[in-house]
């Protein structure tokens, strides 16, 4: 067949997602948050719910994320996306409420607005970037960067004794009451990506079905910040990341419900 | 036996040359421009092996700035 | 609910107010002298009645950032708190002033600095008026001096900060928040429907309406030329309110010769002081702001033209004596007297305060 033959309409299997919009994101190249973005305006589109999505923007990498995705959004101050989501999801319980954050946002300044809104049972989806390392600041330790790994605070690697244990702040909410799934995906293969989209879906229908909190933790790649190539920061987040942040379900009281 | 016919489209002024999709293809079918540029810089991916591709849309599932779109004709 | 007359205290005055508003929701944390905000709204259960939402934050930083996250909605939403959970709410405040939100704070002083004590204090007022965050913003400032404003105040705040599409502050004192007095509570409002805050809110986070492109609520320009435009579209906005937006009461100024200025609680106090000062034959007028911001400079300036000196009454250590310096003709003496710490003042020593500083030196 040629060329042409295959490239009709009809044949298209895979799209640009239509919620995104026509912009070039400002994420270095290879950046885990354009796969992300990817998934949330993918799920939205496909859950119908493009006019009835509020999401809340972190300050970070993906402050601009309502460049990105053509729903309404809310940009918080450090760390408080999840007040803002509480507040915005009580007041509009027929809405779907999310935030999009990166580990310096959520895991360090904004630790309480995290877990208190966990514990809340906020009906909610939280969505973690975990990249371990503060992207927009210029690649600064971060509370879920790994023992050892250099950052421009820790240049000779993270110490224990300097600087605590990384936060595995994933496994923090899941022992929270208020939580209805809590999970941990990637997205650096295809494999990956697809079960990190159903996690996303999975959130989004529980917030819109007053379940609860559900928690989406992507561990994910800071070529800039880790000083890789985006093939390499996969290979290492592999190698690194995922032993001491391991993927898949850590909660998920949904199931038992049934 | 069916035989599955794959292409690709690639918004080359949207790509960062970032490569995920070149390690991402089980077929080899896509590389990064040698020498070529886009107008921001860089070396764009293209299908140089267009033949082999499959449709399996790995390529476009971790394309991080959602440049490619997957055509995909299976005949039996 | 029909209009009521009831004997209350202040911070319950602001409750019930903003329940017959039609508030949308309150998001606060416990902090004396005006917890009975919280404690009277979740005794009230407005969820049952008007759909109001109410909740118990984890901390200030929290309650004014659900503030954020309700206003950027349209919905008509506050806080309230005393002076150290207020200074945490700071960021939060500049944020709600950048994004042009409307929204609703209410700060029962305490006095200052740190953690300080809980009695009353007007120690806040730069804080308040000069912008207690970070970059060139203000808020809407309304000084109550009695249970009946507190209650009079929620409505305006609110419908003036709508108006302007910027946050307003009520600023009481420990006084006002804890006395009783008789209160008429305006008839229930209703909330507005979705529907009408889509209309009236254009700009406001509802889901994307079809129709319309995205709505985004921010506060980030990186763009410096842009950044700038936002900032001069503020200012334009605080002109107008300047322009239209003073307001402040005045009593016995007709034919004074020394006037006092003071705002809130204090104000009753020296309304007293000039009855007792009238008696000695001592014509003394005050002119209360009700807005400190905006502050009423032309209404002191006119006041104070005849006057020989002006007297500026606050419970702290100075800090709205600079305004009304600003006001009043240079070669007309201001003075102030304080108390601080918590400390409330009785009429005669304001008036000890006018002898010594004027009067007697006459």
């Amino acid at each position: 067949m040629t060329r042409e033959e295959i490239i009709r309409p009809e044949n298209k299997v895979h799209a640009r997602p239509k919620l995104l919009l026509d912009k070039n994101m400002h994420y270095c190249p290879g950046c885990s948050h354009g796969v992300v973005h990817k998934l949330v305006a993918e799920v939205i589109d496909e859950m119908g719910l493009e006019h009835d999505s509020i999401g809340i923007a972190p300050v970070g990498c993906a402050v601009f994320a309502y460049n990105y995705i053509d729903i309404d959004w809310i940009e918080a101050a450090h760390g408080r996306a999840p007040a803002l989501a509480t507040a915005a999801s009580r007041l509009n319980p027929s809405k779907l409420v999310f935030t999009y954050q990166g580990d310096g946002d959520l895991a360090a300044i904004g630790t309480a607005e995290t877990i208190h809104a966990c514990t809340r049972g906020e009906n909610i989806a939280i969505i973690l970037i975990n990249n371990g390392i503060y992207g927009m600041t210029g690649g600064q330790m971060s509370p879920c960067t790994l023992e050892g790994a250099k950052t421009a605070t820790t240049p000779y690697g993270r110490r224990h004794d300097l600087n605590g244990f990384p936060l595995k702040v994933a496994n923090v909410v899941s022992l929270l009451d208020g939580t209805c799934y809590v999970t941990r995906q990637a997205v650096h293969t295809a494999a990956a990506a697809r079960k990190a989209k159903a996690a996303i879906k999975k959130a989004f229908t529980n917030a819109i079905q007053k379940k609860g909190t559900s928690f989406v933790e992507i561990v994910s790649t800071c070529s800039s910040g880790w000083k890789l190539t985006p093939e390499k920061s996969n290979k290492w987040m592999e190698e690194n990341m995922v032993p001491y942040y391991p993927l898949g379900d850590i909660k998920d009281t949904t199931k038992e419900a049934k | 036996m069916s035989k599955i016919h794959g292409a690709v489209t690639i918004d080359s002024e949207r790509c960062k040359g970032c490569d995920l999709c070149v390690v991402a293809c089980p077929c080899d079918v896509l590389s990064l421009q040698p020498k070529e540029v886009n107008d921001r810089g860089y070396h764009f991916a293209f299908p140089a092996n267009e033949e082999a591709c499959i449709g399996c849309a790995a390529c476009a599932v971790v394309c991080p700035d959602a440049c490619i779109e997957v055509y995909r004709v299976v005949v039996k | 609910m029909k209009e009521e007359v009831k004997l209350m205290k202040g911070n319950e005055a602001i409750a019930r107010a903003a329940i017959r508003y039609g508030a949308d929701g309150y998001f606060g944390y416990p902090i004396t002298p005006q917890s009975e905000v919280l404690e009277t709204l979740e005794a009230e259960m407005p969820w049952e009645t008007t759909g109001m939402v109410v909740l118990q934050a984890e901390s200030e930083v929290a309650s004014i950032n659900m503030v954020y996250g309700g206003a950027a909605t349209g919905k008509a939403v506050m806080t309230s708190s005393s002076s150290p959970g207020v200074s945490l709410m700071q960021e939060g405040i500049s944020y709600l002033a950048a994004s042009e939100l409307p929204a609703l704070i209410v700060n029962v002083m305490r006095g200052g600095p740190g953690l300080g004590t809980i009695q009353p204090s007007q120690a806040d007022y730069f804080q308040a008026t000069k912008g207690g965050g970070h970059g060139d913003y203000h808020l809407i400032v309304l000084a109550p001096s009695s249970v009946q404003e507190m209650a009079d105040f929620v409505g305006l705040g609110f419908d003036l900060a709508f108006k302007y599409r910027t946050p307003a502050m009520i600023l009481a004192d420990g006084i006002v928040g804890q006395m009783m007095e008789k209160v008429v509570l305006p008839e229930q409002r209703p909330r507005r429907t979705d529907e009408e805050i889509r209309q009236q809110c254009p700009w406001a986070i509802t889901g994307k309406t079809a129709g319309r492109s995205h709505n985004v609520i921010t506060s980030l320009e990186l763009d410096s030329a842009l950044m700038e435009k936002n900032n001069e579209r503020f200012q334009a906005t605080y002109r107008e309110i300047e322009k239209n937006e003073v307001r402040y009461e005045a009593y016995g100024i007709e034919d004074a010769e020394y006037l006092i200025v003071a705002f809130g609680s204090i104000a009753r106090i020296c309304r007293k002081a000039i009855d007792e000062a009238r008696k000695d034959g001592i014509k003394v007028g005050i002119i209360r702001p009700i807005t400190l911001w905006p502050f009423p400079y032309e209404a002191i300036r006119e006041a104070s033209k005849n006057v020989k000196g002006v007297l500026c009454v606050e419970l702290n250590a100075g800090q709205m004596i600079e305004d009304v310096r600003l006001a009043v003709d240079q070669n007309i003496p201001v003075c102030h007297y304080g108390r601080m710490g918590g400390i409330v003042p009785n009429p005669q020593e304001v008036l000890d305060a006018l002898r010594r500083d004027f009067i007697d030196k006459a």
